[in-house]
């Protein structure tokens, strides 16, 4: 079984240069900037709006209606966002790795739509290798005239700087990605009023687009917006990359057409479960996202639509499976701590409610779990997200806080009786602890 | 931001004499420095000396027996997560986006993937013995790493030469390399 492929196509083929220019031009390269130079930015708008392409950072917005309110005030501003850091999640690493040249193609076709002449790619300090290999082609692009003044020839004019992070997950978040670039501490703004695409940037109008999504641009420019959706067969279009990690055969990435089931993606194309083991759960779209299990879930489709009807989301598209041996409290702590260190603390029932949720998770695992714990889980959670629900209502800036409340949630709702054997051992014998033994 | 990492270039750290001149050269304060400066995690504000092991611990890793490789990466090298011996720093991080290849550590922010608690250990002695002045991300994944979270492909010629990431202009090995320009690259 095997599934076209778009944006990992050359690499694919061409495995040991796949990141050098003179392969990505050779591969028929740059065709698609070249053409977009000669469009106006009305029709390139109408073009990725009419194809259907949705962020593949984790919110899932549709890129041509994020491009249509960009506000009037110039200079604007793009950033490409590849601070991937989403627990589960490395996708973009490959993209920025293995084919630079792809994304610096599309961050062209996206910053001439966008009336663009400085476009930033943010990525996160802990990926000197793919920062390197971007810079170098970005570096040889200038070279070749693709970037700086006039580029291919034309009166347009594009700079492009490679910026390094330095540890922060919540910079993955746009607004505090924008503070990070502008030197600040990586700390979200409220929206409403600093909205990106109005207040952005230097608080000019400003567009940030995951790597992922800016790599499909030059694809869709190339063969047009009716071809990307028939890349798949539901409402969704064009493929997705997944990052499958945990309990399976064949962890990796993978390039899929929307709509396959549960089922084909972790029993054929990620090969099962591994020493053939039961599958006990599974995260359908990174740390953020709550669980699925197999009596329920296994044979939807994987769809924006299903996994929101279902209660979750498919996020970042990473998929974190879980087998029978998993004890899900100590994994369900391991995220929940996730969120508390890196909470930015910015918001009360972020910064206190994710440590709070943590200590009750590791009082639980160490043996000295209460009754009442489970349902001081609820209330707290409660108080980050309201109700538990998803799409959470939340009571904070951004959605960091009600992510950490989606594996309280998970094992409250489908793993109640293993959560309440750890709320019943006050007094007793400490528990072992995940991979502690 | 640069800024930061190019004053840990020079000592090797984030000192408070780095800030100091950080904070002279864009006209803030000290205190305004150290406020970004603590946001962030790469920026450490002590020694961590030659070598910074940060070992993921987060959710695919742990699914993967993380706890037990950084168990004993902590006993072959002495050093308990969060601290260094001068040589040597061991602590745990969060998600490193390897988790194809989980367990998976940094050393000087150069990845290895498909690690156990074995080839830790063996780590720690390769660097304790072998004393590299460089570090670089395919010799260590030839030597102690397993499997990966997809195919590598490329050889990478670049390696780090401190505890701070290994990207121009804070600091490579391949940093006079003609092609590899910092900047705009214009």
């Amino acid at each position: 079984m095997s599934y076209p492929k778009v944006i990992t196509k050359l690499m694919d083929e061409h495995p040991s240069d796949s990141h050098r220019y003179e392969r990505y031009v050779a591969s028929g390269g740059y065709e698609a900037a070249k053409a977009s130079l000669a469009k106006t930015r009305d029709e390139l708008v109408e073009i990725v709006k009419e194809s259907g392409l949705i962020g593949r950072g984790g919110a899932l917005f549709s890129t041509g209606m994020k491009w249509s309110f960009l506000a009037p005030p110039r200079p604007a501003y793009l950033v490409v966002n590849g601070d991937e850091s989403e627990p589960g999640t490395f996708k973009d690493r490959q993209l920025l790795e293995r084919d630079p040249h792809q994304l610096i193609e599309g961050t062209i076709i996206a910053a001439f739509a966008n009336e663009v002449h400085d476009a930033f790619i943010y990525i996160r300090g802990e990926y000197p290798k793919p920062a390197r290999r971007v810079q170098q082609a970005v570096a040889d692009a200038y070279s070749e005239g693709l970037l700086g003044k006039g580029i291919f020839g034309t009166d347009y004019d594009l700079d492009v700087t490679v910026h390094l992070g330095a540890g922060a997950y919540i910079c993955g978040e746009e607004t505090a990605l924008l503070n990070s670039l502008e030197g600040k501490r990586g700390e979200p703004r409220l929206k409403p009023p600093y909205f990106p695409a109005a207040k952005g940037l230097y608080m000019m109008p400003t567009i940030v687009n995951n790597v992922e999504t800016i790599a499909n641009l030059p694809h869709i420019i190339n063969n047009g917006p009716e071809w990307f959706k028939e890349l798949s067969a539901c409402e969704d279009t064009g493929t997705f990359l997944t990052s499958v990690s945990g309990h399976v055969q064949k962890p990796g990435n993978y390039e899929l057409p929307h709509g396959i089931t549960w089922r084909e993606l972790i029993y054929e194309v990620a090969g099962g479960i591994r020493d053939d083991n039961d599958l006990k759960t599974w995260i359908p779209g990174g740390a953020s996202a709550p669980w699925f299990v197999p009596d329920l879930h296994l044979d939807d489709p994987i769809t924006k639509s299903d996994c929101a009807a279902a209660g979750s989301m498919l996020g970042s598209g990473a998929v974190i499976v879980m087998d029978h041996t998993t004890n899900v409290v100590a994994a369900a702590e391991r995220l929940v701590r996730f969120f508390a260190e890196e909470s930015c603390g910015q918001c009360t029932p972020c910064r206190e409610g994710t440590t709070w949720l943590d200590m009750i998770l590791q009082r639980m695992l160490s043996g000295a779990g209460r009754e009442v714990d489970l349902d001081l889980l609820h209330d707290v959670s409660d108080g980050i997200s309201i109700g538990l629900g998803w799409p959470p209502k939340q009571t904070t800036i951004c959605p960091l806080g009600p992510s950490a409340v989606s594996a309280v949630k998970s094992i409250l709702e489908y793993f109640r009786d293993e959560a309440e054997a750890y709320a019943r051992t006050a007094g007793e014998v400490p528990v072992t602890i995940g991979g502690e033994q | 931001m640069p800024l930061l990492y190019l004053a840990m270039r020079e000592d090797g750290y984030l000192s408070e004499n780095g800030m100091q001149k950080v904070a002279d050269l864009t006209g803030i304060t000290p205190a305004q420095v150290q406020a970004v400066a603590s946001f962030y995690v790469m920026y450490k504000q002590e020694p961590k000396g030659k070598y910074l092991i940060s070992m993921c611990t987060s959710i695919s890793c742990f699914l993967m027996g993380a706890d037990e490789v950084l168990t004993a990466l902590e006993q072959s090298s002495g050093v308990p997560a969060g601290e260094s011996d001068g040589e040597i720093a061991v602590e745990h991080a969060e998600c490193i986006g390897a988790c194809g290849g989980a367990p998976a550590c940094l050393v000087n922010y150069e990845l290895i993937e498909g690690l156990t608690a074995e080839k830790a250990t063996e780590l720690v002695q390769w660097l304790r013995n072998g004393q590299p002045e460089t570090i670089n991300t395919d010799e260590m994944q030839t030597l102690f790493g397993g499997r990966t979270s997809f195919d590598w492909a490329i050889k990478e010629e670049n390696a780090a030469v401190g505890p701070y990431p290994a990207f121009p202009p804070f600091g490579t090995a391949a940093e006079n390399s003609p092609t590899l320009e910092p900047g705009r690259g214009s």
